[in-house]
């Protein structure tokens, strides 16, 4: 495994990865495998349908683990489309970092689609973040195009966090997450674009066993000439409660469409929905002021706050 | 030392001039807590808001030990000593209540123990809010009093509060009025409290009665408070008559 300081760089920035990390891993570089452990309940292999990617299988009962598998590109014109499937077993109770990093100073686009599939066996509870980033003073794109399917069965539960701040300049993501009996997915976004970025993220959650839970807590922040668009959508299948939640502040000539769904298809369904776009508030920026912060210093306050 | 000399604020209605405060000049010594008290839309929180810059006179100069500083920014006047408790506090969706006292105190590694003392003063527990969101979560009364803790954290020369008792129960306000006399008792700071309460107003120094934008009277509680009794009976054509509300 041969680091440079750019690898280095955009590994901390989507992984938190300071030297080798602890655990399984596996580290993707310019379409290569640039590095691979498994551990005795987390084993990695290749796929063997031909495609690009990697199986993932974590033996019931592995609590406590982790498994790190951030993507980082370094190269210009990298072209790329990658399958990660995910087998975990049940009661398992663990943490997936995944993650891509674009470094691009080349006059070509550089493009990630991350297909992850995750099956979470009976009572399992997995942690899965998901940092997006991109970096380099090129007029290649940085492209990520996401997509992330998840089924939980009986009681199983995901957090999936995924944030993208600066640097991406376009991003289309689709999510889809099928709950069943007494399931749990929570899914919180983050996302700030600007220059003339734009950002797509179209998920569903279907809540298909009783006593199913979604919520999706989705937080954005628009600037300058960007645009971002967002289809949350929670489907109720059964007796289960949904949340959507999409707050998003506009600033400079940024667009914002927020388009929340919900749909019951049972009488026991209970789901919430509720979206904001605002800019900041004036006297916010005044009470921040008023504690010894200027005007940009106040903004920037905010707007870490609003996204952390 | 805070001076005001001939301050005007007016705002333009139609083709009109409407003068909100008109031709206001005071001297507050330090340490002094002096009470703004009138009725309302008489000018007390413009009077106050000028003072920090959040509204800019139309006329007229401030002084702060001895500086103009008419023409400089909030964040200016704050970093000079001066802070203000808004009556209204906004709300910060991702800002903790340990930010927001981290921010005001200007210390990055305020502690806990020191976040617990601003925040006990104004009745709240540190570990029951200290994590919590300066959100739609809170209750008005919580802000209001998270406001409060914010300038004791800042510890400056000139604490301006405007009706700190709005929103806020009668047993934390009986705490709260504990830490003003506290603070007043220890000389660290000069106080400008605008409010309506007695009790607030029996522990100033002096009291203003600002009306119609201007300075109606001037004294201390002893003298003014009577005042206020009688223009607020004065002021209730069923109770003048002596008789019961029908």
């Amino acid at each position: 495994m041969m680091e440079t300081e750019v690898d280095r760089e955009l590994l901390e920035k989507i992984a938190d990865m300071l030297g080798k990390p602890v655990g399984a891993f596996n580290i993707r570089k310019d379409c290569g495998c640039d590095g691979r452990q498994s551990t005795e309940h987390i084993k990695i292999d290749n796929r063997t349908d031909g495609k690009s990617g990697i199986d993932i299988r974590i033996l019931d009962g592995t609590v406590g683990e982790t498994c790190h598998i951030p993507v980082i590109i370094t190269k210009p014109g990298v072209q790329e489309t990658v399958y990660n499937d995910f087998y975990i077993g049940e009661n398992c109770n663990v943490e997936i970092v995944a993650g891509c990093g674009i470094h691009n100073c080349g006059e070509q686009d550089s493009r990630h689609d991350g297909v992850h599939t995750f099956r979470i066996g009976k009572n399992s509870h997995v942690h899965y973040s998901e940092k997006h980033y991109g970096e380099g003073d090129g007029k290649g794109g940085k492209i990520m195009n996401p997509q992330t399917i998840v089924y939980l069965e009986e009681g199983a539960s995901i957090q999936m966090d995924t944030v993208q701040i600066r640097g991406v300049d376009s991003t289309k993501r689709y999510t889809k997450i099928v709950c069943g009996k007494g399931a749990e997915a929570v899914v919180t976004e983050r996302l700030l674009t600007h220059g003339e970025q734009v950002a797509e993220s179209d998920m569903v959650i279907e809540l298909n066993g009783e006593d199913a839970k979604g919520r999706v807590i989705s937080r954005s922040v628009a600037q300058d000439t960007s645009s971002q668009v967002f289809r949350p959508c929670v489907v109720g299948n059964a007796k289960c409660f949904g949340h959507v939640q999409c707050d998003s502040i506009i600033m400079g000539s940024a667009k914002i469409s927020s388009v929340p769904e919900i749909a019951a298809n049972d009488t026991e369904a209970q789901l919430i929905h509720e979206a904001a776009i605002g800019k900041i508030a004036g006297e916010q920026l005044l009470k921040l002021e008023t504690l010894g912060l200027t005007e940009e210093e106040a903004e920037d306050c905010i707007l870490k706050g609003f996204l952390a | 030392m805070l001076e005001l000399k001939h301050v005007c604020y007016a705002v333009q209605e139609g083709d009109a001039q409407l003068g909100i405060l008109n031709d206001i000049s005071l001297t507050i010594s330090d340490h002094k807590l002096v009470v703004f008290t009138g009725p309302n839309g008489g000018g007390k929180t413009t009077l106050a808001k000028i003072v920090m810059g959040l509204v800019q006179p139309t006329s007229g100069q401030i002084l702060w030990n001895g500086q103009d500083i008419t023409g400089l920014s909030i964040t200016e006047r704050a970093r000079l000593g001066i802070s203000y408790g808004f009556q209204q506090p906004p709300r910060f969706k991702g800002l903790t209540v340990r930010r927001l006292l981290t921010i005001a105190s200007g210390n990055d590694k305020l502690s806990k123990d020191q976040c617990c003392q601003y925040l006990t003063k104004v009745g709240l527990c540190a570990n029951d809010y200290l994590d919590r969101e300066v959100d739609a979560s809170l209750s008005g009364g919580e802000v209001k009093r998270i406001e409060i803790a914010t300038i004791l954290a800042r510890n400056s020369q000139l604490m301006i509060f405007d009706e700190p008792e709005a929103g806020i129960d009668l047993w934390s306000f009986a705490r709260l009025t504990e830490t003003f006399e506290q603070i007043h008792a220890a000389g660290s700071a000069t106080m400008i409290i605008i409010s309506h309460q007695e009790r607030i107003i029996s522990l100033a120094d002096e009291v203003i009665v600002v009306g119609d934008g201007a300075i109606r009277h001037r004294g201390s509680a002893q003298e003014i408070l009577p005042q206020i009794l009688s223009d607020t009976l004065g002021g209730c054509p069923v109770l003048s008559k002596g008789g019961a509300a029908q």
